[in-house]
């Protein structure tokens, strides 16, 4: 998979891995509105097969409503769904009622039928498709081993944990063999183990039957965790998106920053308060290194290039998609403009992004 | 007490059981359905009719707001037109029947009310038809809340059952009015209200079990 080699590439992760199949999903500027307010302005979104494809935004920025587009329990106002390559603008009810068996779903109250064992829960896909009693036990068996709950296909619901319940869901989402799964903030009502190992097992599943998967968060956590791609959702319009090493590396809209801010080193406070725009003594850049820049020893480097001495603030280097993803806050003194500029340029062509902040003016 | 009291504390008990149950299964079957429509037709229900869901409503409310005794008297036309007669333990299994569909059907829907509509939804977004969501989801769901309600209409039954002594149906209530009231036997009130308190406690008792028995969510307070 492109997304774990090392390379700085762009153009071979855009590529979808099979030119010849349709996408899963492909939206096509979407709009919906409820009366006044609009819930989806203009979204156009391909999820690929065999992605995981995280879409994030906070609440009421329009995640539930795409959702609910995709499966056609709700109608866009303009715009074009495809499922499988089938626009599904045009089916009734009863001829979307099989493509939506095509679409396992995943819930944050995970939704299982309080009257039904862990067995009959995950059953009911199979006995929707009109599956024989003896098939659907057997499938039912092979998918509570899958989900690791080998032994509670008798138990209620409620005599199940938090995450026990949502893997029963995920046996229940994945058994009619769906092309898609669906995850809606299916780990916002867990504690934080119990959500890394609900979306391990999301990740095995997608690689060891590679199943498309649309994890729907509000948490960077879970898509970093997971996700090849990611899409930001703001107001209904997608803000942002790529994959999400680089996303995570150098995000461009406002709330994917504001998202992002927990996983990201910032500059200090005592600094960032007594920071002013401009150039000064003591000048602050912050500066992303990506990959293999983020290898380089890059201080040294300028030092002996432009013989500018910086000092590093504050900073540091995470493994997103197993690359380097770093943001280094470095103090250089920007009295001489020459000196600096020449720094600068240094910097921006080892890095992925350089961004001056200004300097900081010292108390006395 | 005389055994032919006793004979006709029997005769009376039966007279009421009989009432009760024959009303009672009416109601099921009449009333679970039509609570079945006022959420289905409801709002954002699995098959949304809001005119038909406020005529259906309306009926189920005049139903439910005349007064018994009025309604006893009022339905004698039907009730011959039915049954071929207007009085008798039959004849007033009608007037009991048509206030008890509506009772019931108020109740049914809340039960039905009181299904998480993220089932329904979970249902839908697997490709469940109407009959499925209403098969898989709300009946299996709601069946706590049902038999539960369905005990409650039972015992309003019961009492309500006195009333219709009026139309000579017999019964408890009818035995306790015409024997304890009118002729001062006082022995005869006395048994008849601890037998009605017994057939309502036991009653009850049954309703209770049976509906936590169903439950498996841990609501109704037992282990599933």
């Amino acid at each position: 998979m492109n997304a774990l080699t090392g390379t700085f590439d762009p153009s071979t992760i855009e590529t979808p891995s099979d030119s010849s199949e349709p996408p899963v999903i492909r939206l096509n500027a979407v709009t919906k509105r409820f009366g006044a307010t609009t819930a989806l302005e203009q979204v156009s979104l391909t999820i690929r097969r065999g992605e995981v494809l995280g879409l994030i935004g906070r609440s009421g920025a329009g995640k539930s409503t795409l959702i609910r587009c995709l499966n056609g329990l709700e109608r866009p106002d303009s715009g074009e769904v495809e499922v499988d390559g089938r626009s599904i603008a045009d089916l009734g009810e009863r001829e979307l009622q099989p493509l939506r068996r095509r679409i396992g779903m995943i819930f944050q109250h995970f939704n299982l039928l309080s009257a039904k064992t862990a067995a009959d829960n995950i059953a009911l896909p199979l006995k929707i498709e009109g599956q024989k009693r003896a098939a659907r036990r057997a499938r039912v068996a092979e998918l509570l081993d899958l989900v690791g709950l080998a032994d509670k296909g008798d138990a209620y619901p409620a005599q199940l944990s938090g995450g026990q319940k949502q893997r029963v869901g995920i046996a229940r989402a994945l058994a009619a063999r769906p092309a898609l799964l669906l995850s809606d903030e299916a780990t916002s009502a867990l504690d934080p183990e119990t959500t890394d190992s609900i979306l391990a097992l999301l990740k095995d599943i997608n690689r060891a039957l590679d199943l498309t998967i649309l994890l729907i968060t509000h948490e960077m956590g879970a898509v970093r965790a997971i996700a090849d791609r990611v899409a930001v959702l703001d107001g209904g319009r997608i803000v942002e998106q790529g994959p999400v090493w680089q996303v995570f590396a150098t995000p461009h809209s406002a709330t994917t920053r504001s998202l992002l801010r927990a996983f990201q080193p910032s500059l200090p406070e005592a600094l960032a308060t007594r920071l002013v725009p401009g150039l000064g003594r003591r000048s602050v850049l912050k500066v992303v290194v990506v990959g293999d820049q983020a290898r380089e020893p890059l201080l040294a480097e300028l030092a002996l290039a432009v013989g500018a001495r910086a000092s590093l603030l504050h900073g540091g280097v995470d493994t997103v998609q197993g690359r380097a993803v770093g943001a280094l806050f470095l103090e250089l003194d920007g009295r001489d403009p020459t000196n600096f500029a020449a720094a600068l340029e240094f910097l921006r062509q080892r890095a992925s992004e350089v961004e001056e902040l200004g300097h900081v003016v010292d108390d006395d | 007490m005389s055994s032919t009291m006793i004979e006709l504390l029997w005769q009376s008990l039966l007279e009421t059981v009989v009432m009760t149950v024959a009303a009672g299964g009416v109601s099921l079957a009449l009333g679970l359905p039509l609570g079945l429509l006022l959420i289905a037709t409801d709002r954002g229900g699995i098959w949304e009719q809001i005119a038909l869901n406020r005529v259906v409503g309306a009926i189920v409310n005049a139903g439910r707001s005349i007064p018994f005794i009025i309604l006893l008297v009022a339905v004698i036309p039907l009730t011959r037109l039915i049954v071929g007669t207007s009085i008798g333990v039959v004849a007033a299994i009608v007037p009991l029947s048509i206030a008890a569909i509506p009772y019931y059907a108020r109740i049914a829907e809340l039960s039905f009310r009181e299904v998480d509509p993220g089932l329904v939804e979970a249902a839908r977004a697997m490709g469940g038809n109407r009959w499925t969501i209403v098969s898989e989801v709300l009946i299996p769901e709601a069946l706590p809340g049902l038999v539960a309600g369905f005990t409650v209409t039972l015992v309003t039954l019961i009492g309500a059952s006195a009333m219709a002594g009026a139309v000579g149906s017999g019964g408890l209530g009818d035995l306790a009015i015409r024997y304890g009231y009118q002729r001062f036997e006082t022995e005869v009130m006395i048994v008849v209200v601890v037998v009605l308190i017994a057939l309502v406690c036991a009653l009850q008792w049954v309703g209770d079990w049976t509906a936590m028995r169903l439950d498996k969510s841990g609501r109704f307070g037992a282990e599933p």
